[in-house]
This record gives structure tokens, C-alpha cells and sequence, in this order.
């Protein structure tokens, strides 16, 4: 017997993507990079998580919108370019 | 020239509902990126089935089905049957479970697929206890570890019982091909996702997740600890091909001590017991190595 798609019972699907989680709101530290000092390692875009880092130039941008501020790139950072900085209520 | 080592296509968007500095969150962005996007995923009960996101959204930009905690096996060699059908070759089948869905849970299922020689990749990212409920102890949670399930307190009821052995269950199996990665070193994950992805028959891999709740560290500490895993020999990176085994990154050799002092989950170890968890690095990683030599 051959049965089409529309004979399975409905199912729940996602079909949006999940940048409408404004992730960046958990966030209680602030990662701040020191772009003079920064060496093109690309080890911060590399290593997080979120995937909340893009390169430009070879240089860190980070997407505040989305970074949990889980502080591994401070921590991976070979030039020591980036500082944690504890967010403030406005 | 750019020192980007990993490819720099994304399959996956920011926003996704992991924990800061969660170890899993970048198991799937480095087996995403050794895989391509001609991936499926099938993932069971485990800390990725609430990652993605809050319905509707979602932050893969593969397909993955949700299937259920004990059927991960099951559900991947259905998945390739119904592709076989289809006549479509070029897409892998990946099972992507916990530790619990792995070594506990689903492991019926598991064996199953890998006896069934299911063309199939398994993908175990192992956070050492049942994460997403609360920090209960699995089959892979290591002695002497703290859990919810084992308090430690003036009892000192830590885990009393070894971590299973999941590479020497699944190597008994036959497979072609099984390797363990760590998030520490994405280019050597990258490269044994894309070994494995070319291979035909089954195939496991075993990833290490640091979790920053569970483990009771500093989320930044993540890529820090597993590059310890790796350094103090507690999670060698190996592969097993055909039979043969060869370690793809040797470790530095450093005291299990180092690995043990930034997690909190050890903190109530006694330096007599510190000593007898060396002792048994020592001598499976002894062992490992005279394989290596033996058949290398």
C-alpha cells in the first residue's frame, strides 16, 4: 500500500531561525576586545560556542545581540586582547 | 594569509538555548563543519533536544528529527533505509546523543544499528552525567565524581563506580571506523568527521563536552579543561581503524591533578585518591600506547 504525506498525523516543525533569541540578554559579563592589540590569531572566532564572533579583516566583531558572555574567548586569546566587563543594569 | 584553520562556513545560527560556554554547542559546530550540509541529524532526549531553540525557532541549518531517549539507533537505520529508497546517496545519517542516551539508555538501540552495519555516523558528545535533568550520574560519569545523585557530603558518597568504556563496546562490534575528539582541538575533530563521513558501514565517534553547570567551573574554562582532558591522558585522542589503533594527538603528560583542580565536581577528593585516579590514567593510557606500537 503505498500512502502519501499527507496521510502522517501532523507534526510540529520549526521553520524559523533561532536568531529571534536574543541570547545576548543572559549575558552578565561583556567580553571588550582591545582591536590595536589583537594579532589575527582568530582563536576567539574559532573557539566560541555561539558562534557570535565573525572575522573582519582577520579581526574579532562581536555580535552582542547573541553572546551568552561565557568569557572563552578572554580566556583563549593569545594577545590578551579581550577583557570580561561586568554588564550594568541602564 | 589567513590563519583560519577549520572551514569558515557556519551551519548553524547564533541564538541557540545552551548554556554559556557550553561544550556540546561547539561539538555540533565542529561536526557540522567536518560533515557539510548534506547532513541529518537524529537526536533523542539529551541536552541538544532542548538547545535549538524555543519553538518554532531553530538554530541548525540541517534537518534533524527528534526521536525518542532509548531509539537513536533505531531511528538512524530508519532514516538510511528511507534515503536507500529514495535512491539519495550523497546525504550522511548522523546520531547525535548524550552520554546517558548512549552508554545507558540507548544502547540497545546502538548496538543494534552497529550489528545491522547501518552506513550511519553515531556521534556521542559526553558531558559525564545526565545534564539536562539536573546532574544526575550516568554510566559515563568517572569515579570519584559529584553528581546530584551522588552527594558527596559528610558521607562522601561520590561516584564509586569506573566510567564505561563505550570505545571497547563499540570497537567489540566490528565497525570500521571509531575515534574520540575534543572541543580543544577542532582541526583533528574536523578531520576525523570528514575520515569518518567517506567511510561505508558504521561509524562512532566519541566527543568530550565540558559542562560548565555539571562540572561546577568557569564557563570560560571550557576549551581550557578539555585541552587538560587531553594534556593529562584522561581523554586520549585516538582513532580506531579497522582494527588498528593510532594516536592522532599526544598529550603533554601533565598530573591528573591540574585536569581535576579547576572542576568543583572534584574539589572533596582526598590527595590518597587524587593518587589512585593517576594510577589508572597511568595504566590505560600504558595500555593504549603498547597498542598503538603493537599493531602500528
Amino acid at each position: 500500500m503505498s500512502r502519501s504525506y499527507e496521510d502522517i498525523p501532523l507534526t510540529p516543525i520549526s521553520d524559523t531561525p533561532s536568531t529571534m533569541n536574543m541570547t545576548g540578554l543572559w549575558r552578565v559579563f561583556r567580553p571588550v576586545v582591545d582591536l590595536d592589540k589583537c594579532k589575527k590569531c582568530t582563536l576567539c572566532w574559532k573557539f566560541c560556542p555561539d558562534a557570535a564572533i565573525v572575522l573582519v579583516d582577520g579581526k574579532p566583531k562581536i555580535d552582542l545581540r547573541y553572546c551568552k558572555g561565557c568569557g572563552i574567548c578572554a580566556n583563549e586569546c593569545l594577545a590578551e586582547c579581550i577583557i570580561m566587563v561586568k554588564e550594568e543594569a541602564e | 594569509m589567513s590563519p583560519v584553520t577549520i572551514p569558515e562556513v557556519e551551519h548553524a545560527y547564533p541564538g541557540s538555548t545552551g548554556c554559556p560556554g557550553c561544550g556540546a554547542n561547539l561539538v555540533m559546530r565542529y561536526l557540522l563543519k567536518g560533515l557539510g550540509e548534506r547532513t541529518i541529524l537524529t537526536i533523542p532526549a539529551c541536552c541538544w533536544a532542548v538547545m535549538p531553540g524555543y519553538w518554532p525557532s531553530h538554530c541548525l541549518k540541517v534537518p534533524m528529527v527528534y526521536c525518542a531517549f532509548e531509539a537513536t539507533g533505531a531511528s538512524l537505520s530508519g532514516m538510511r533505509a528511507a534515503l536507500d529508497m529514495k535512491g539519495v546517496e550523497d546525504v550522511t545519517v548522523v546520531g547525535f546523543a548524550g552520554d546517558g542516551g548512549t552508554v545507558d539508555i540507548g544502547l540497545q538501540a546502538l548496538s543494534g544499528a552497529a550489528e545491522r552495519e547501518t552506513d550511519a555516523l553515531y556521534v556521542m558528545y559526553d558531558n559525564e552525567a545526565y545534564m539536562n535533568t539536573g546532574i544526575q550520574r550516568s554510566g559515563a560519569t568517572p569515579w570519584g565524581a559529584w553528581t546530584a545523585t551522588t552527594p558527596v557530603g559528610p558521607s562522601r558518597d561520590y561516584k564509586r563506580e569506573p566510567k564505561k568504556d563505550i570505545m571497547s563496546i563499540m570497537e567489540a562490534h566490528g565497525i570500521p571506523y571509531a575515534a574520540t575528539v575534543s572541543v580543544a582541538h577542532p582541526e583533528d575533530f574536523v578531520k576525523k568527521a570528514k575520515k569518518a563521513k567517506d567511510v561505508r558501514g558504521f561509524k562512532f565517534i566519541h566527543a568530550l563536552s565540558p559542562c560548565p553547570p555539571g562540572w561546577k567551573m568557569n564557563p570560560m574554562k571550557t576549551v581550557e579543561v578539555a585541552r587538560l582532558a587531553v594534556d593529562t591522558n584522561v581523554f586520549p585522542l585516538y582513532e580506531i581503524e579497522n582494527g588498528r589503533v593510532r594516536i592522532t594527538k599526544k598529550g603533554k603528560g601533565l598530573p591528573i591533578k591540574d585536569y581535576l583542580s579547576i572542576q568543583r565536581r572534584f574539589g572533596h577528593l582526598t590527595e590518597e585518591e587524587v593518587k589512585r585516579m593517576q594510577e589508572s590514567v597511568d595504566s590505560s593510557f600504558k595500555a593504549l600506547e603498547q597498542r598503538e606500537a603493537r599493531e602500528g
